[in-house]
């Protein structure tokens, strides 16, 4: 039955979503996990979405498309120096290096993430009322 | 091949079918909004019904209100990239509507993405709206029809 990708497709959206909120909050949380070490200081991580052409099961057809996460990139931007000898972390020039995490950035990536995964429940919660009404066809309760 | 049944219940067994493709399309719109290069999809319903109605009876299809939400979503232009990927054993095989993949089509993005993505969600919100009351309107008049068999076929 084809209605019933539908759960796929939106499923598929919410748990991309839930990555990349899973990636803002880790951003978000290590913002200040300075070090004092520039390669080993914590990166800005985003998760890269791809479209599954109608890769759910058998009889495949273009018209359901989900979506998955291919991988979670890295940020490749230098991380931020700054002076704080009185830092224990510090580096024997007395630097430390602070995550290359932009939190205007991340906010409104938190944001966009939240609604898409609301627009996906929305979607999964419309679809299961069709579902269920035509479950009901013609009963005469309905 | 038609039965009685069939044609007893007209357009809409038809009409349900292409509904739910077509909310699962705008599902997939919504689900990859931000999926980088994804491009938004419909199906141009009026064209995937009348290729749909086995009856003949186009003039009943065309008169029927199921038309696009706005002139510009679907393009013309864009049958060919639609019917190309519909050609992988389609949605004609798998829902016995015929004509359902050339009836879909690319979006013409009003404000497409850097990232190449061209989903509208505003657009495609209101689109699974409409549909979702499309589908109910036609579960009603599917059940209202059953509902008329029923009695004709009891006898109290």
């Amino acid at each position: 039955m084809s209605s019933f990708k539908i759960f796929d497709i939106a499923g598929s959206g919410m748990s991309a979503q839930s990555v990349r909120l899973n990636t803002v909050a880790s951003n978000l949380a290590n913002a200040d996990s300075v070090s004092g070490d520039p390669n080993s200081v914590y990166r800005a991580k985003h998760p890269v979405f791809q479209a599954v052409l109608g890769g759910l099961g058998a009889g495949n057809d273009a018209a359901s498309t989900s979506v998955k996460v291919t991988g979670i990139a890295e940020n490749p931007a230098a991380p931020a120096s700054r002076y704080d000898p009185s830092n224990p972390l510090a580096d024997a020039q007395g630097y430390v290096y602070a995550p290359n995490v932009n939190m205007v950035e991340e906010m409104t990536d938190m944001i966009s993430a939240s609604r898409s995964y609301q627009n996906n429940v929305e979607v999964l919660n419309t679809a299961r009322d069709l579902m269920l009404d035509t479950l009901k066809l013609g009963q005469s309760g309905s | 091949m038609q039965s009685v049944l069939d044609r007893y219940l007209g357009i809409h067994a038809q009409a349900l079918t292409l509904e739910s493709q077509r909310m699962q399309v705008l599902a997939s719109n919504l689900a990859n909004a931000d999926t980088p290069n994804y491009k938004a999809q419909d199906l141009d319903f009026k064209a995937a019904l009348s290729a749909a109605d086995p009856t003949g009876a186009a003039s009943a299809s065309a008169t029927l209100p199921l038309a696009t939400t706005h002139p510009n979503d679907l393009t013309r232009a864009g049958t060919t990239a639609g019917a190309a990927l519909g050609t992988n054993d389609g949605i004609a095989s798998t829902a016995t509507v015929p004509g359902a993949e050339s009836a879909l089509k690319y979006r013409v993005p009003l404000a497409p993405a850097l990232d190449g993505n061209t989903v509208d969600e505003q657009l495609e919100q209101s689109a699974f709206a409409e549909n979702s009351v499309r589908y109910q309107a036609t579960l009603s008049f599917l059940n209202s029809k059953l509902r008329a068999l029923v009695s004709a076929l009891s006898s109290s």
